[in-house]
């Protein structure tokens, strides 16, 4: 855990290991499937408790929301939409990193990728449910959401497709479906190694029933590579419209502060910046938990903090064009909204956002900065925060005060408010802690594939070559084995 | 066939052997190898590897899977069903008619045909996959070989199909320990 080698310099006579530690194809197997192999830890026990409890408040919420009706919300007329969207869209947002970094980083053949990817896919997956969520109860009647969906009924009514609330069940719908395939698609294969490695005869039958008897032959990665690259391709522009999708909920409004066409790219940025920003909390920690330093290393620490940086400056630069989009539009109540929105009642919201998102990843210039793993965990708790206020200050600000003064009304979130947005993280870390206890956290046929050893480079011949002078043939047809001297190795 | 099988004759038959399985400690190794076992004129045989071997596929003779059409047409279906869909829906079955919007205009369909399209090419692309690897298959004799474990971690393997027209056991495997095999062995069923 100590060990922690500094790969980060850039020279361009060698490209930099992206695995460290000297490690071959077995210690990578064995370091990966340690982590799901080994007795469970007591830090992941007490991980797991915490997160537990905090479901269980996320269900008392949800049973005290359902029984009594919205109202235990702060929601309001004329704010309608609070926690319950400022939630689902922040944790929709969180999960564009993982579709990034696996399909947008893959199809740029960006390696370093192989690291991550697999637990920023399943944070993906997790943080999709977290958003589902939120607009599946707060519709009021949770037992009437199956009206969202092209069902033929028996009041022979049909959704309205030119809503964009419905738009948004298309989008997430198709975005979970195909983020889970893309994940489990990925995860066969290492699946049939855990299998292969299982001990009891329980963890055979389970991860031998969900690797489907893969057995890495190459016709069959021919195959999966291809549809793995068609997944890439699909995912990529269904990332992109996901985020655009949930900002046309705002944008399509007549509302003052919502109704703008920058709304798609900057939400899109925003996600990415959010999510990029949760896969550092989550990588920088679990790579020390469980002793991936050599997969994880400073230099993907380092490519992270400088997306976060980029997507930083994208969303900073949104906020800057609103400002100016609302002045040179001559609209006085686009105008207010923005005044409103840094001077007015929630102007704390605002500067909090501002300081999170706009100061705070500034300090990703540095290199310093960038290559102490705790700061760049900061940076990107605080841009998590500063996502969530950022949803906050659009959803909340631009309702409270639209066009007519005498509409006008403020908002306070209430306990319930509160405790199910901390009851969802409980959701999303429990998923979390279960996925990374019983399944491969890194990609590990992926890693290998990346590794110098992967392209016939052998860089020692050490062991191997001493292994293949005692061939051992066995023939047991025969009965017995017999071995055959193999002295007619050519080079 | 099973071990306890008996001929007309009453001899407890062995066990039928299904191919011939061969590991190589590198890709260098298990690329040269295929390269020979091709030569060779084998038809009916296959490298089985922890992670794809990039460059094997021509080595191999594999020919580019026909998965990326199988694709497009479903994205096509679902675009044209999405389409169908929101129109059946908004503009035949039950016209909702909103502040004197046309009842059909393509533009406001165009998100959710997107997403259909989407949805069913990347369910092809998944299921396809699965289904032209004939996967799940949960029965496979080289699960009984304890060497094979390693094939999903960190060796390389070609397993020779005796079912091949070419196949006879002695030179086979003479092949592979001339190619470099670390082990050979037979796969019963």
């Amino acid at each position: 855990m100590a060990r922690d080698i500094d790969n980060t310099a850039e020279d361009p006579r060698r490209r930099a290991p992206l695995v460290l530690g000297g490690r071959d194809f077995t210690s990578v197997t064995d370091c990966v499937c340690a982590v799901a192999e080994r007795p469970t830890t007591l830090a992941w026990k007490i991980a797991f408790a915490g997160s537990l409890s905090l479901l269980a408040v996320l269900g008392v919420c949800l049973a005290y929301l359902i029984s009594t009706g919205v109202g235990v919300w702060g929601n309001n007329q004329p704010v309608g939409w609070a926690f319950d969207i400022v939630n689902f869209v922040f944790w929709v947002g969180i999960g564009h990193a993982g579709t990034l970094i696996s399909a947008v980083l893959f199809l740029f053949r960006q390696n370093w990728r192989t690291g991550i990817n697999r637990f920023a896919e399943a944070m993906t997956i997790f943080a999709v449910v977290c958003a589902a969520m939120f607009p599946g109860v707060h519709v009021g009647r949770v037992w009437l959401a199956y009206w969202l969906f092209p069902i033929p009924n028996q009041m022979g009514m049909w959704p309205n497709f030119r809503s964009p609330l419905l738009w948004d069940v298309f989008a997430v719908g198709t975005y979970a479906t195909v983020s889970l395939l893309f994940w489990y698609v990925g995860l066969i294969p290492d699946l049939a190694t855990l299998r292969d490695r299982a001990t009891s005869r329980s963890k055979q039958f389970l991860y031998g029933l969900f690797a489907l008897g893969w057995t890495g032959s190459s016709r069959a990665w021919h195959r999966f590579e291809r549809a793995y690259l068609l997944l890439a391709a699909l995912a990529t522009p269904l990332v992109l419209s996901v985020h655009s999708v949930v900002s046309f909920d705002f944008a399509t409004s007549q509302v003052p502060g919502w109704h703008t066409t920058i709304f798609p790219p900057y939400f899109v940025a925003g996600a990415i910046f959010g999510g990029f920003a949760m896969v550092l909390n989550l990588a920088i920690p679990a790579r020390e938990l469980f002793g991936l330093n050599d997969i994880i290393t400073r230099r993907h620490i380092d490519n992270m903090a400088r997306v976060l940086l980029g997507t930083g400056l994208i969303v900073s630069y949104a906020y800057a064009t609103e400002f100016w989009t609302a002045w040179y539009s001559a609209n006085d109540a686009e105008q207010f909204a923005f005044l409103n929105r840094a001077f007015g009642p929630f102007a704390w919201a605002f500067w909090t956002m501002i300081f999170c998102n706009v100061v705070a990843p500034q300090f990703l210039w540095s290199k310093r900065v960038r290559s102490n793993v705790w700061a760049v965990f900061g940076v990107a708790l605080l841009a998590n925060i500063g996502m969530w206020f950022e949803r906050f200050v659009i959803i909340v600000t631009s309702l409270a005060r639209d066009h007519l003064p005498s509409s006008w009304w403020g908002f306070v979130p209430t306990a319930v408010d509160l405790l199910t947005l901390a009851g969802s993280f409980g959701l999303f870390f429990t998923l979390f802690l279960l996925f990374c206890r019983y399944l491969p956290v890194v990609a590990m046929a992926e890693v290998k594939s990346i590794m110098p050893q992967a392209h016939g480079h052998d860089p020692e011949p050490s062991t191997e070559s001493a292994v293949a002078g005692s061939t051992a043939v066995t023939i047991h047809s025969a009965g017995q084995s017999r071995s055959i001297p193999t002295g007619a190795v050519t080079a | 066939m099973k071990k306890t099988a008996t001929t007309p004759s009453g001899a407890v038959e062995a066990p039928k052997v299904i191919g011939l399985l061969a590991e190589f400690a590198t890709v260098t190794d298990v690329i040269e190898a295929a390269r020979r076992v091709r030569s060779a004129g084998y038809s009916r045989w296959d490298v089985h590897s922890p992670f794809p071997i990039h460059g094997i596929d021509p080595v191999m003779g594999i020919r580019p899977t026909r998965l990326p059409w199988l694709v497009l047409t479903a994205g096509l279906i679902g675009l044209v069903g999405g389409i169908a869909l929101q129109w059946f829906a908004n503009a035949e079955s039950y016209p909702f008619l909103i502040s004197g919007k046309p009842i059909w205009s393509l533009p406001a369909n165009i998100p959710v045909a997107f997403e259909t399209t989407i949805l069913c090419a990347a369910l092809t692309a998944v299921f396809g996959m699965l289904g032209l690897n004939r996967l799940p298959t949960h029965y496979n004799p080289l699960f009984r070989s304890e060497r094979f474990r390693r094939a999903t971690s960190d060796r390389f393997f070609i397993l020779v199909d005796a079912s091949d027209q070419q196949f006879e056991i002695h030179r086979t495997m003479l092949l592979f320990t001339d190619a470099g095999a670390i082990a050979v062995e037979t796969v019963e069923d």
